[in-house]
């Protein structure tokens, strides 16, 4: 191969030759040299130097994209645990606070209708002791009535036996002055009730 | 050995310096003031290191060790600075590597991709920065339009892919995979066999690195021509001729667009074609 190309290199030589064109096809032996030599160089350092990199990051980043996708799941996954934990706590607080309430309303009730009751039991007591005590004035009074009456009666009728009954305007004379008497003794009365009931 | 040895370049220390593509031409239209076409003396400029021995160093060589440190400096440093957490340049590295691994290797290769990612890698992006040469300002040559170095990837590849297949199968079953597709006729396989041996062992590599070659050889002479052209007609054409220029300028500037565009493609099928090389090797069922 050497020889050709120093043939055609020795062709060339003379001024105004032409390089042969089959020289294009057939590699010089430097070519060939210089040709493993880049391509030696280009691989060794895709291969040892590049590739080797780049394939470690794309790993890494891989790894930490799946990671990040796991942690991600496992946070979901502790947040829906979460939610139906706090829905559950809720869920039964509001069924506790139902129940208080319940509880709350019926002894409620139970309260108010004792004070009722209670209420009810006083007034009847208090209706009872007024009746009671109303009865016994009444008895009192009327005690107190019969003997003023019997008196007034002894000295009304004594009064008309004492005095000429034919004349009935003596009579009505007689009348109006015991009455005026009556009237005066019930002012006197009245100034000294307990006086008066005494003398009842 | 003389120094004249290509025509278009008369002294070597400027040949080693002079490195946009109209430089060629106008040093030759220093001489005699004419047109020169692109010539593939393009692809064999004078050595100017070593000269005469195997590590000889031309100006092409030169690009393509300059590409080389520049390429693996690049992603070494990202890779150094690569964090969990990516920035803007980590996440544009990652992203072509990822182009790689998943569309190239994965999509081929299935659940065998993953032994594969570096290899695919290191043929694509060495592919890749080496094609692209050919349209930055003042290298202007692809590393990749002299035969060498698809040669010695697709070499690579074709070593590769008869490895992990023998590996696998074994001499006699990966003949039988290969050679004698399941499904056909007895009779066929005359037919069939003599043309998958020379698929399999001669045209699979022979044709990724010429393909890839010839691809950048023909990129180069046309964006020279453009830009020779325009040179031409701006300086040495008379007159109304002068108009010219701007065509073949602009056409030069689409061309350079389109080298882009092919530079990345001619990377991608050749890592593609080797993804699908390999697959055909280590899957079971054809």
């Amino acid at each position: 191969m050497k020889a050709v190309v120093d043939a055609a290199a020795l062709l060339a030589a003379e001024p105004g030759e032409e390089v042969e064109g089959i020289n294009l096809l057939i590699p010089a032996d430097y070519d060939i040299i210089w040709s493993l030599v880049a391509a030696a160089i280009i691989a060794f350092g895709f291969y040892k130097l590049v590739l080797p990199k780049f394939t470690a990051i794309l790993d890494e980043r891989t790894e930490k994209i799946e990671g990040g996708l796991a942690r991600a799941e496992n946070a979901q996954a502790e947040a829906a645990e979460a939610l139906a934990a706090y829905q559950r706590q809720l869920t039964e607080a509001r069924a506790e606070a139902a129940r208080i309430r319940e509880e709350a309303r019926a002894e409620g009730g139970v309260i108010v209708a004792e004070l009722r009751q209670k209420a009810s039991d006083d007034a009847a007591r208090i209706l009872e002791n007024a009746q009671r005590q109303i009865e016994a004035e009444r008895q009192q009074a009327s005690v107190a009535l019969r003997a003023e009456v019997g008196s007034l009666a002894t000295e009304l009728a004594s009064r008309i036996v004492g005095e000429s009954l034919a004349d009935s305007a003596r009579q009505s004379r007689v009348i109006d002055r015991f009455l005026d008497d009556l009237e005066a003794s019930t002012a006197a009365g009245a100034t000294a009730p307990a006086a008066g009931r005494q003398e009842g | 050995m003389p120094a004249s040895r290509v025509p278009l370049h008369p002294r070597p220390g400027e040949c080693a310096l002079s490195t946009v593509a109209t430089n060629h031409l106008l040093a030759a239209s220093g001489e005699d003031g004419g047109f020169h076409p692109p010539s593939i003396a393009e692809f064999f400029p004078a050595p100017f290191l070593f000269e005469g021995t195997p590590f000889e160093m031309n100006r092409i060589i030169l690009v393509r060790l300059l590409v080389t440190a520049v390429l693996v400096l690049v992603f070494v440093l990202a890779a150094r600075r690569a964090k969990l957490v990516p920035g803007r340049g980590q996440n544009v590295a990652e992203m072509l590597l990822d182009f790689v691994r998943v569309n190239i290797a994965q999509e081929t290769l299935g659940h065998n991709a993953r032994r594969f990612v570096p290899m695919l890698t290191t043929i694509f992006f060495a592919v890749l920065a080496m094609n692209l040469t050919g349209v930055v300002p003042f290298l202007n040559i692809a590393s990749t339009s002299l035969i060498g170095m698809p040669l010695v990837l697709a070499a690579w590849v074709y070593v590769m892919y008869l490895g992990v297949g023998i590996k696998k199968f074994g001499v006699g079953g990966y003949l039988k995979n290969n050679l004698f597709p399941p499904g056909l006729p007895p009779f066929l396989y005359v037919l069939v066999t003599p043309i998958e041996a020379l698929q399999v062992f001669v045209f699979r590599p022979a044709t990724l690195a010429l393909r890839l070659t010839a691809n950048m050889i023909a990129g180069h002479l046309i964006l020279v021509l453009c830009f020779g052209a325009t040179h031409f007609f701006l300086f040495q054409a008379s007159g109304a001729m002068k108009a010219f220029s701007a065509m073949s300028l602009v056409a030069g500037v689409a061309f350079t667009l389109f080298e882009i565009l092919v530079a990345a493609l001619q990377a991608y099928i050749f890592a593609l074609l080797a993804a699908v090389y390999l697959n055909m090797a280590v899957e079971e069922e054809h």
